[in-house]
């Protein structure tokens, strides 16, 4: 075997997959939080968070990913069936698609809305869309419904997971955990 | 004599058609009244769809010029429904208590060159300020355009109250901004 079964990804991959989840996982709770809230200073106030962190995100996962292209994760494990191959690879595809899609949709969306995305209240983020009413009912509706489809790849991520180490008795969910760096 | 005759013909003339261009047909397509405030530190901005005003305005005796302006509150425009709804709300505007801002002027003064100065009443939500709203005319045409900005708090007037009375989220400062058109008649 080319690749040591004990192999890990690095720490920093590490650090990053486990903090964007962390984040995603908020993230969806609030949103949909959020937009069932009255209006109300508060809601104004949950939705500058929202998009500040989803500004956040989005940032972390450029990191993310020129982190991915430059350092070589660990390999599948050998007991993998082709067709298992091409799911893993097209979920993980999957996920950094949807990692800058949503975060980019939000944006483009609170834009057609009127309201310029001011990171934290201090960095304001240019608009590439002007105001434009229905533009930005449409692209909350792809906000939404990019925002399902990521629910659904995450469990599927997560089960996947589970399978490896439950089933499978592989390394594929200890090698992203904290700890046993290399 | 003759000249004398010429000489006091053209000034009457001059004076005359000095008088006679009066700005008083406003042209509500041309019109626009706006607004704009900061939330969580960012610029928002809306208008309100209906107004009504009647003014008159003879560059040649600004200080006998009048403004009346009228806008229906429940017509405003902040770019969505929800905040639509919630501008109407007894909390922000209460707009079936009261369906009208009104600013009434009560002096024009002229700052030289186009700029003006209009002294006036304005009254929202019940309560009544003193304003001088710094204004510019200019002709477009055979219209004459008036344009300017005022600032005024909206805490002055109860707008926002209760959760929305401190401005941390909504700051207390609003821009009006206006462009009214007017034909000469």
């Amino acid at each position: 075997m080319s690749t040591p079964m004990n192999a890990h990804y690095t720490a920093t991959a590490k650090t990053l997959h486990w903090l964007i989840a962390m984040l995603i996982f908020g993230m969806l709770g609030l949103g949909f939080y959020m937009t069932g809230l009255d209006v109300s200073p508060t809601k104004l106030q949950i939705y500058s968070w929202h998009k500040w962190v989803g500004v956040t995100v989005f940032l972390l996962v450029v990191v993310r990913l020129a982190w991915r292209i430059t350092h070589r994760p660990p390999a599948l494990p050998q007991h993998m069936a082709p067709i298992e191959r091409i799911a893993a690879h097209a979920g993980h595809h999957l996920l950094y698609v949807l990692m800058f899609a949503i975060p980019l949709t939000g944006w483009l969306m609170s834009s057609a809305k009127g309201f310029q995305t001011v990171w934290f209240g201090v960095l304001p983020i240019p608009d590439l869309l002007a105001k434009d009413k229905a533009l930005g009912d449409l692209l909350q509706t792809v906000h939404v419904v990019l925002n399902f489809v990521l629910i659904a790849v995450l469990l599927g991520h997560v089960g996947a997971a589970l399978k490896h180490h439950f089933f499978d008795k592989d390394d594929v969910l200890t090698r992203m955990l904290p700890g046993r760096a290399d | 004599m003759k000249r004398i005759a010429l000489a006091l013909f053209s000034t009457f003339a001059i004076a005359a058609s000095a008088h006679a261009v009066e700005y008083s047909q406003v042209q509500a397509d041309q019109s626009r009244i706006a607004f704009g405030y900061q939330q969580m530190g960012v610029s928002m901005d809306g208008a309100f769809r209906k107004f009504s005003s009647q003014l008159r305005f003879d560059p040649a005796a600004p200080q006998a010029a009048s403004a009346t302006i009228e806008v229906e509150l429940a017509s405003i425009d902040t770019g969505s429904d929800e905040g639509d709804e919630e501008a109407a709300r007894k909390t922000w505007f209460n707009t079936k208590d009261f369906p009208t801002a009104r600013f009434e002027s009560t002096g024009v003064k002229a700052l030289g060159g186009n700029k003006y100065e209009v002294a006036g009443k304005l009254t929202i939500k019940g309560t009544t300020r003193d304003v001088v709203v710094p204004a510019t005319f200019a002709e477009q045409g055979k219209a004459g355009v008036f344009e300017g900005s005022l600032t005024i708090k909206r805490g002055d007037f109860s707008v926002g109250e209760g959760a929305w009375k401190a401005f941390d989220v909504v700051a207390n400062d609003v821009v009006i901004k206006f462009r009214i058109t007017a034909a000469a008649k």
